[in-house]
């Protein structure tokens, strides 16, 4: 059961060979003994998850079941559940249980999923190693030393180690993608429009957005189906016709053009990534694919210029954060400006800090236009290479992140070298496209390695395909960390 | 040293929207603290603003209605600040490209023993942007802590800016109240100040006469009252000429005006004021108006001021004066059009006299103002100086404008004199009942018997024979003498015309 897929499950289900309450109860249990080592999850609320559970079941009986009924799925505590502790991993949010349901929540109670948990994250999804998190480190399952990555890093950790047979993530910068690399699952994050950013607590607005994470292509195309829709609650949301994401995945790749961008190749990519990444393009080609390479030359701007606009919206999003009306407040203070400067002294950890006073700067009268202005138009160059590439080839392929996963406090000092994990992830924020990493090997320390898949705007489907393929020919995704 | 002052206003208009700018939440005003305030408002964690539609129809109109640029593309950008009231951290508004752009208002100075004779001049407008308003911090009854109600945090505002074009506070008001009007004409706010639907901040300098450059100025902010933009400009002007007069120098600052101390105070300088950080709110696409959305925005554009003043001075043959003086504010420019429409358009010419006359005089005298609820169609008095009354408390106007215009025919037809009228337009105004039934009741019919007329000639002629041989002997003056008599006779309601034929033709023997 443990490594079955979400399809295995739903079946199971379908027969009555399994009841929702029993899947959800195994769950639980497997949460209780090994969560205490991982950390991946900030609440679990067994009666919650077991009472949705026994709504699935009652659901299935009357014949209303769908895709994911009865499935349990945990949610990154990004994600605004009704009645849920929500701490967005920080300590600000230490008190919050929220009035409402996020439109990815309600999407996923809509079908009758059950909400396993809420799982860790970096604080306020502002990290690439699941340090950042009031709720303490996350371990990477596969070694126990060594980080998941981040910030979906608990949905990430939770999904390798079998803790859940599915989550979802969100990605700002690489927070999907990066995690599920280092972790060895499968992540996608959309384009960005596809997933309703209503009730998803917000990092950077024009960057964010909810994706699946799960051990299969196949299995995110079932989530995708679910966390995807319309909402007119997002302005930002996409009003498109609703799509089956699993309807291409059995389509062959004969014919598919591969563009491998030279600048994903080149310095700074260790050794045992590049070759991992260079066997699984080598499987594709066995599956009929042609490679070309591709050029992304602003993409080394990449992260310059998300360091300018991700912290820019950070520190304007996070002003809400007051102690006012809701979260921490300083127990003790002389005045408002001392309750607001003490409240998000307290509430707040480093890296939030760091990132809202780098923000608060690009963002200042004298330096708007040398910092956000210009950035806002590499960010237009930095797309605009896609659009070129994109013309020579189908989807593009490289690594997810320049190594395998590093080990626990390595990088906490050295912001910049954290911020270099997400040097192959950020430019498809900045672009909005949609990106996905694959588990396609093993580095020399045996920690799992990630294929990353851009696609064009909107062809998600293709990429499930092409990462479904890739699947169906190896079977990396299915390996399971050994000391668990 | 002569001095010229220079005024530009910035209004916030709140738009009668029946939902917030960017929640579905209610904007009824006076509702329990908080019950109006929905996730969004409270700004919860993840919550997203979606745009009001109908906000944007309004500020439309605005733009079309003072002949301004309709941005076809605006951008809504994040003001950053903290304060209790504000629960994202940031307002929400529009900074660099705003939805309505370069428009005018020609407002009209009334003659005054200050400036003399009277006069119309045209205001620029240099911008119009949609905003939303704050909540309210509540300082009283909380035993030293604040009270916070987000009633109206996310309510539609309309922040319309005038280029710096007044020189005197009667400029000034002149413009509000043009403005006042305008919106109000228009329908698209309630324009209740006492509730703080349309507030006004004023930024003023003075310069030496004839000097070109601008001299620094002050902002004075929230001022709900036309008479306390008044004031506080006055005020302000004063200060600053005596400041420089003595040698000081104005320091560019935020100021508030006390009406109870009749001052203005510095609330923050130019060094202390916020850097607001403005960046295009990601959370918002750019607001795109296309030609479709700007037509239906002209449909429902009613008659506008200038168009409704144009019609009078054509169709009902008003003078320039009259067509402007009653087409000044709005409500008494849909009383007399409503008065004169009673009358099939006719006898426009006596109705404007009974409007900006009888009528007008006594609002004047009672301090009142009327005031059109175009919902309930109800006619209303307002005390403008007073700051409470809600609108559902204050009393009914007792003449509506097709009871004037019941008043009028009868002067038209002849059924009453012009004096006789006033007489029952003030039992009108007592509640009395409308003018059939008080000229009825109280016998003001007038005489137009020319047997009864001569009957009473006859009886002054003969009772006054002295008289009568002064006139014919060459006395014109005391015809006069003859006219009182008969009128007084008739109590006033011997028709005049008939009254000079019947005595000219008995005098002449």
């Amino acid at each position: 059961m443990l490594n079955a897929s979400l399809k295995q499950l739903s079946a199971l289900l379908a027969e009555g060979k399994l009841s929702s309450v029993e899947l959800t109860q195994s769950f639980l249990d497997r949460i209780g003994q090994l969560n205490p080592s991982l950390n991946a999850f900030i609440t679990v609320d067994r009666e919650k998850s077991l009472a949705q559970a026994r709504a699935a079941d009652e659901l299935r009986a009357k014949g209303g079941a769908g895709a994911l009924t009865g499935i349990p799925v945990a949610q990154k505590d990004i994600f605004c559940a009704q009645g849920w502790l929500t701490t967005c991993g920080s300590k600000m949010l230490h008190n919050f249980v929220s009035p409402y349901d996020a439109h990815v929540i309600e999407q996923f109670n809509r079908a009758g999923a059950v909400n396993l948990g809420k799982t860790n994250m970096d604080e306020f999804a502002m990290g690439s190693s699941n340090e950042t998190s009031y709720y303490g480190k996350v371990k990477n399952p596969w070694n126990l030393d060594a980080v998941p990555g981040g910030s979906s890093g608990g949905s990430a950790a939770a999904v390798a180690a079998r803790l859940a047979p599915a989550a979802t993530g969100t990605d700002t910068g690489g927070s999907i993608r990066q995690p599920a690399a280092l972790t060895g699952i499968t992540g996608l994050k959309p384009t960005y429009g596809v997933v309703s950013r209503y009730g998803m607590i917000a990092f950077a607005s024009s960057l964010d957005q909810g994706g699946p994470m799960a051990r299969s292509a196949e299995d995110c195309a079932l989530l995708l189906n679910t966390m995807a829709g319309f909402d007119r609650r997002d302005s930002t949301s996409l009003e498109r016709e609703k799509e089956d994401y699993a309807r291409d995945l059995d389509q062959p790749l004969a014919g598919l053009k591969i563009g491998l961008p030279k600048e994903f190749f080149a310095e700074g990519l260790s050794a045992d990534v590049a070759k991992a990444v260079e066997a699984a393009i080598a499987e594709y080609r066995k599956l009929g694919a042609e490679t070309v390479e591709v050029s992304l030359p602003n993409s080394k701007l990449a992260i310059p210029v998300y360091y300018v606009l991700a912290p820019a919206e950070a520190s304007s999003n996070l002003s809400r954060f007051d102690g006012v009306r809701y979260g921490h407040r300083a127990p003790e203070y002389t005045d408002l400006l001392d309750m607001y400067c003490k409240s998000r002294a307290q509430g707040f950890g480093s890296e939030v800090k760091r990132r809202i006073m780098i923000g608060t700067y690009v963002l200042s009268h004298g330096y708007y236009d040398a910092y956000y202005l210009q950035a806002q138009k590499l960010r237009r160059l930095i797309a605009q290479d896609f659009v070129e590439a994109f013309k020579h080839c189908d989807v593009i392929m490289g690594p997810t992140a320049p190594s395998t996963a590093f080990n626990i406090g390595e990088k906490s000092d050295d912001p910049v070298s954290m911020y270099l994990s997400d040097i192959y992830t950020i430019a498809v924020n900045l672009a909005g496209l949609p990106g996905m990493s694959v588990p396609c090997g093993f580095g020399g320390n045996g920690l799992p390695v990630g294929l990353q898949i851009i696609g064009n705007y909107f062809s998600e489907a293709r990429m499930l395909n092409v990462a479904h393929q890739y699947q169906q020919a190896t079977d990396w995704h299915q390996q399971m960390p050994g000391g668990i | 040293m002569q001095w010229e002052v220079v005024i530009g206003l910035e209004t916030h208009a709140q738009l009668n929207t029946n939902s917030k700018i960017f929640s579905g939440a209610s904007t009824a005003f006076g509702a329990a603290p908080n019950a109006q305030a929905c996730a969004v408002d409270i700004a919860l964690p993840g919550v997203l603003p979606v745009l009001n539609r109908g906000a944007v129809e309004k500020a439309v109109k605005f733009g079309l209605a003072i002949g301004a640029k309709i941005n076809r593309k605006s951008i809504f950008a994040r003001k950053n600040y903290f304060y209790p009231d504000l629960p994202k951290g940031y307002q929400i508004s529009q900074f660099e490209l705003p939805i309505v752009a370069e428009g005018e208002l020609t407002i009209q100075l009334p003659p005054s023993t200050s400036s003399g004779q009277g006069y119309e001049k045209t205001v620029r407008i240099t911008r119009a942007h949609l905003e939303e308003d704050a909540g309210k911090s509540l300082h009283e009854d909380f035993h030293g802590m604040t009270g916070i109600d987000l009633n109206r945090a996310g309510t539609p505002l309309l922040e319309i800016v005038s280029e710096p074009d007044m020189r005197s506070a009667a400029e000034a008001v002149a413009y509000a109240k043009a403005l006042h009007s305008l919106v109000r004409w228009i329908g698209i706010c309630d324009g209740n100040m006492q509730e703080g639907s349309f507030r006004c901040d004023a930024n003023v300098s003075v310069r030496p006469k004839g000097q070109e450059a601008y001299g620094t100025r002050c902002e004075i902010k929230n001022l709900n009252s036309f008479k306390f933009l008044e004031k506080a400009i006055e005020f302000e002007v004063r200060r600053q000429i005596e400041l420089i007069e003595d040698g000081g120098r104005v320091v560019q600052e935020t100021r508030l005006y006390d009406p109870d101390r009749d001052e203005t105070r510095s609330m923050r300088s130019k060094e202390e004021a916020n850097d607001y950080r403005y960046f295009p709110d990601p959370d918002l696409l750019p607001l795109v108006v296309d030609e479709a959305f700007l037509d239906a925005a002209r449909k429902t554009l009613v008659e506008l001021p200038r168009e409704m003043c144009e019609r009078f001075e054509k169709e009902l043959e008003l003078s320039h004066y009259d067509a402007t003086t009653l087409t000044a504010t709005f409500d008494r420019a849909i009383y007399f059009d409503r008065a004169v429409m009673s009358l099939g358009n006719k006898n426009a010419k006596l109705c404007a006299n009974w409007v900006t006359g009888e009528f007008s005089a006594r609002l004047n005298r009672e301090g009142k103002e009327i005031l059109f609820e175009a919902t309930r169609d109800k006619w209303l008095l307002v005390d403008p100086a007073s700051q409470s009354s809600k609108q559902e408390d204050l009393p009914e106007l007792p003449i509506s404008p097709s009871q004037l215009g019941k008043l009028v025919v009868r002067i038209a037809d002849g059924t009453i004199t012009n004096n006789i009228a006033k007489k029952v337009f003030d039992a009108m105004w007592a509640g009395e009942g409308d003018a059939d039934a008080i000229i009825e009741a109280k016998g003001l019919k007038q005489v137009s018997d020319v047997g009864a007329i001569e009957k009473i000639v006859d009886e002054i002629l003969a009772a006054n024979p002295g008289q009568v041989a002064e006139y014919r002997s060459g006395k014109d003056k005391v015809f006069g003498f003859f006219v009182g008599q008969a009128m007084k006779a008739s109590k006033g309601k011997a028709n005049p015309a008939q009254l000079n034929e019947i005595l000219k033709k008995k005098l002449a023997g």
